[in-house]
């Protein structure tokens, strides 16, 4: 039962794997996985409670990690279903992608249960290398040569970052003698005095700053939002950045109260993610690069959370990544409806969507105004309360720069907004129309964007009990 | 709490707040241009129909807040969904939603294309407005605040005209650029007084000055922005240029009063010290306002940006009034709101009415037009004579209590704000003038026809207002005395207090 969702996303994958050894019909493999990820999703759904460690205890099984595992399940499934047949992945090798989509999940969901040093490595790794295969199998028709390139990028950014995070372990490992977090959290504490401890937490969280695309680790974003495929975007802007948040909190919650060095380079990470992610989005022509120059500014926001170091910031954090997965998913919604042909999109591209689908337009407008942070969306409520915790905490002068910051996005947010509202198209343009279940999805989409946004009690104690199950 | 009178009956303000959102939900599954315009009526109609409710139950005899309900929101934060109206608010609750019905009716035929989201935007943007006249919880307010940017933006950026992308997204950029530091000014009093988001207790508490002073310029800016006092009211021509006819009397009549009542609710009672020592510089560039206004909208030959000019030269009338700290200059700047909604508001109207007929803003394609319009000719002499302060008209009274309560703070100040009254009767009756009769060379203006009913209907209660306010002032001013008095009479209190804080400090 503890590892139950695991175990049927390993079985899916393997029969997925068979599957690839054939040559299926797309229609038969978007069924499959479809229905292979709804099963993981209800399993994590079903195992929510579940409470046990496995692997002689490097794998911790609670309601954090089943929350993370659910979260996961949920993204990925929402970007499987709009993904429809995957039109930017190469045809030949579509059953491929899927089985290194999958493991990359896999790996992902591993990473929120692993409370050992090898254990996140092992995880981290597995779901890296599955990611740097899915950025180049884009199809040639839909990206040129863009894909490779990125693909490229992507894999050597990362194997650096695992580097630094590796050696950042080492430290760890020989400050404490013991690769369990719980071991480490009780040896370290009183180690925040020596610069070895503070440049060890360091450089292991620049393994997971990379993930979720922070200052000075963003290096890679912008290409490889650029070049990978619509859906392999989609997927790499939310999920791994849940994952992400859920090691980073656990890493962080070793940093003890002397760990000041540590909190304050937090500060400069966050701010300056935020003014170089909003400031370079606003000269953005293509929407996916945009998009990620706002990711690395909303990851920012999330480290707000973390560097507050108490457990009502990291509950916000957790809240905050959530939203920020679900406006994210909407826009890329309506990027991979929009573009059949898996083409990328420039910002252009959505004149007059209005005309063209209004649903998917107020889908468009909701997300980018949500992620602009103007109330009553979830972006304005999640940044209004990791600003409260981080003005708790007496960082005042980030606080200003953090709401300036939000003056400075709203600029690029807004144009794209107005291309698709207040600009009509030229001549005869393409009607787009979504599938059904495509159209269920962003109504879903919607719902959690407004009421994330209006009732967060709910979804906050939801966050702070998780929260609470592992301090 | 002891500052709130709760209410146990029926949840009028919440009605009053959330009528106009059902509405736009009903409106969704409509097919019918023509049923969506009748539904938006209705429900305007009603939420106009609650509001002499409300008149009717407003206890004129106490400075609390009334109609109060207070529900718990968000737990974690201490947010609470707290509303309530007291004297200064009433009036401008009452306004707003008198006046949609009208912005219904005004964009009937104005409307052509996509009636179903222009009504639903309407609608969204009542209920931000009138919450925003009643959140007694800074986060509801400023939920509120910043919300109704997102209708208004659409109302000027699908609706408006030539250049409306250009002044849609000004118009958006400002008022969030503005507001975004009293985000952080909001998070700061929350902190400081024992996390709570409740209005009524974050005044006149003794905050340090140097804080104070930091608040007030959060305050100031997001609020001026919203007036638009000098020099921030660029937005304001190129907004009400291009949005449609409701549009630009939602932002004349309601938008632009909450910048105002932004001043009179938070920066005057949260503080006072800083508004001691600031307010000669708010003084003067409210001066600097409305001569800049006035002589602009001299110089306009499109009707709208002469109407919108003149609103800076107005609402400065209105933030001079507010700084100079007495009872007649606040009770007078209040009035003041209230008569520049009616009458700005009406102005654009017709403006609207004339633009339905010849496609043009410009005064020189408007000439001549009173020989064929005799109506609405009449209409438009009441609304400009209103506008400049003619006596027996409701601005008259306004304008003259400011300008008694200026006298009475300062003579210098006084006479310089004179020639902003002597202006304004320059520019509208150029207008007017131009209009009704023109010159030797007017276009051809025979094939041009008067008002049909339903602009009758939509112009009359406003010229009803603007007679009522003019000759009988009473029952207004009396809402808002006991609050008003109230305020002032803290004031006094604060300040002597800090006085005598400050001289044992002195004497130690």
């Amino acid at each position: 039962m503890l590892f139950l969702p695991e175990l049927i996303l390993l079985l899916g994958t393997l029969c997925l794997f068979l599957v690839s050894l054939g040559s299926p019909a797309i229609d038969t493999l978007r069924k499959l996985t479809v229905i292979i990820m709804a099963l993981v999703m209800l399993a994590s759904l079903a195992c929510l409670n579940q409470k046990g460690s496995l692997f002689f205890d490097s794998y911790q099984v609670d309601f954090f990690s089943q929350l993370f595992k659910f979260l996961i399940c949920t993204a990925t499934l929402v970007v499987l279903i709009f993904s429809e047949d995957a039109p930017g992945i190469r045809s030949d090798v579509k059953a491929e992608y899927n089985v290194f989509l999958f493991t990359g999940v896999l790996g992902l969901m591993m990473l929120t249960s692993s409370v050992e040093l090898l254990a996140i490595l092992v995880s981290l790794e597995l779901s890296s290398f599955a990611l740097y295969i899915m950025v180049p199998m884009r199809s040639a028709e839909s990206g040129g040569a863009m894909q490779m390139e990125s693909g490229i990028k992507y894999l050597l950014f990362g194997v650096m970052s695992t580097g630094f995070m590796l050696f950042g372990m080492s430290y760890i490992f020989g400050l404490c003698g013991s690769t369990y977090l719980s071991d480490i959290a009780v040896q370290i504490e009183p180690l925040f005095y020596q610069p070895a401890a503070i440049i060890a937490i360091a450089l292991m969280l620049a393994g997971f700053f990379y993930k979720l695309a922070i200052f000075p680790f963003h290096f890679w974003v912008p290409d490889v939002y650029q070049g990978a495929a619509n859906e392999t975007t989609a997927f790499i802007a939310a999920v791994p950045k849940i994952a992400a948040v859920a090691v980073m909190i656990r890493i962080v919650s070793l940093v003890s109260a002397e760990g000041q060095t540590v909190v304050n380079l937090l500060l400069i990470c966050a701010i300056g993610s935020m003014f170089y992610g909003n400031l370079s989005a606003l000269v953005q022509k293509d929407f996916k690069r945009m998009l990620g120059f706002s990711g690395i500014s909303h990851a920012g926001f999330v480290l707000f959370g973390l560097l507050t170091l108490s457990s009502q910031g990291y509950a916000t954090s957790l809240y905050y990544i959530i939203g920020y997965a679900a406006m994210n998913l909407a826009c890329f919604l309506v990027v991979c409806t929009v573009a059949p042909s898996g083409k990328n999109l420039a910002i252009e591209d959505f004149t007059g969507l209005h005309q063209r689908s209004p649903l998917l337009a107020v889908i468009l407008a909701i997300g980018l105004f949500a992620l602009a942070g103007i109330p009553p969306f979830v972006g304005f409520t999640g940044k209004f309360m990791l600003l409260v915790s981080a003005f708790k905490q007496g960082h005042v002068l980030a606080v200003v720069l953090a709401a300036i910051n939000t003056a400075i996005a709203i600029y690029y947010y807004l144009s794209v907004v107005r291309v698709a509202y207040c600009s009509d198209p030229e001549g005869a343009t393409m009607q787009v129309a979504p599938g059904t279940l495509t159209t269920a999805v962003s109504l879903l989409l919607l719902l959690v964007i407004v009421a994330m946004g209006i009732l967060p009690g709910a979804f906050l104690n939801l966050t702070s009990t998780a929260i609470g199950t592992i301090l | 709490m002891d500052q709130l009178l709760i209410n146990h009956g029926f949840p009028l303000l919440s009605a009053l707040i959330f009528l106009p959102l059902v509405g736009a939900f009903v409106l969704l599954p409509l097919k019918s241009d023509e049923t969506c315009r009748y539904v938006s009526l209705v429900f305007t109609a009603i939420v106009a129909l609650l509001s002499f409710v409300l008149v009717a139950g407003f206890d004129t005899t106490t400075a609390a807040f009334q109609f109060a309900e207070t529900h718990t929101w968000i737990a974690p934060l201490n947010i609470n969904y707290t509303v309530g109206v007291d004297g200064i608010s009433i009036l401008l609750v009452v306004m707003t939603a008198l006046i949609m019905p009208f912005c219904v009716l005004a964009s009937w035929s104005y409307i052509q294309f996509r009636v179903k989201p222009f009504m639903i935007c309407l609608l969204i943007m009542e209920t931000a407005m009138i919450g925003v006249f009643v959140a007694l919880d800074f986060v509801l307010f400023y939920i509120l605040w910043e919300a109704m940017l997102i209708p208004m933006y659409l109302l000027i950026g699908i609706w408006g005209g030539p250049r409306k992308i250009y002044a849609s997204i000004k118009f958006f950029l400002y008022t969030l650029a503005g507001s975004i530091l009293l985000l952080v000014a909001i998070i700061w009093l929350y902190w400081k007084n024992s996390y709570t988001f409740f209005i009524p207790d974050m005044m006149w508490q003794p905050y340090g000055i140097t804080p104070q002073v930091l608040v007030f310029i959060a305050f100031f800016i997001a609020f001026a922005v919203k007036v638009p006092m000098f020099p921030f009211h660029t937005w304001l021509p190129a907004a009400h240029v291009e949005a449609p006819t409701a549009g630009s009397v939602i932002l004349a009549s309601i938008l632009l009063k909450m910048g105002t009542y932004g001043f009179v609710r938070f920066a005057l009672p949260i503080v006072p010290d800083a508004t001691l020592l600031l307010m000669p510089y708010v003084l003067w560039l409210s001066i600097a306002g409305i001569i800049y206004g006035g002589l602009t909208a001299l110089a306009q030959q499109d009707m709208k940006k002469l109407i919108a000019y003149s609103s800076v030269g107005h609402m400065g009338f209105v933030t001079l009034g507010i700084f100079v700290l007495n009872k007649q200059g606040i009770e007078g700047a209040i009035l003041q709101m209230i008569n520049h909604g009616v009458t700005t508001g009406a102005l654009f109207l017709c403006v609207g009415m004339i633009y339905e007929r010849t496609h043009s803003r410009e005064l020189s394609a408007a000439t001549g037009v009173g020989r064929y319009m005799p109506i609405f000719v009449t209409f438009l002499a009441f609304f400009s004579l209103s506008s400049f302060g003619f006596p027996g008209t409701n601005s008259f009274v306004g304008e003259f209590l400011v300008l008694a309560g200026t006298f009475e703070f300062d003579l210098t100040l006084g006479l310089a704000a004179i020639p902003g009254a002597v202006i304004a009767a320059a520019y509208m009756l150029r207008m007017l003038q131009k209009v009704v009769w023109g010159g030797v060379d007017n276009p051809d203006q025979s094939w041009i026809t008067d008002l049909n009913t339903r602009e009758i209907v939509t112009l009359a209660p406003f010229l009803l207002f603007v007679l009522w306010i003019g000759l009988s002032p009473g029952p207004f001013m009396e809402m808002m005395d006991y609050s008003v008095t109230d305020l002032l009479d803290q004031f006094n209190v604060y300040k002597a207090q800090s006085v005598a804080a400050a001289e044992i400090l002195v004497r130690r």
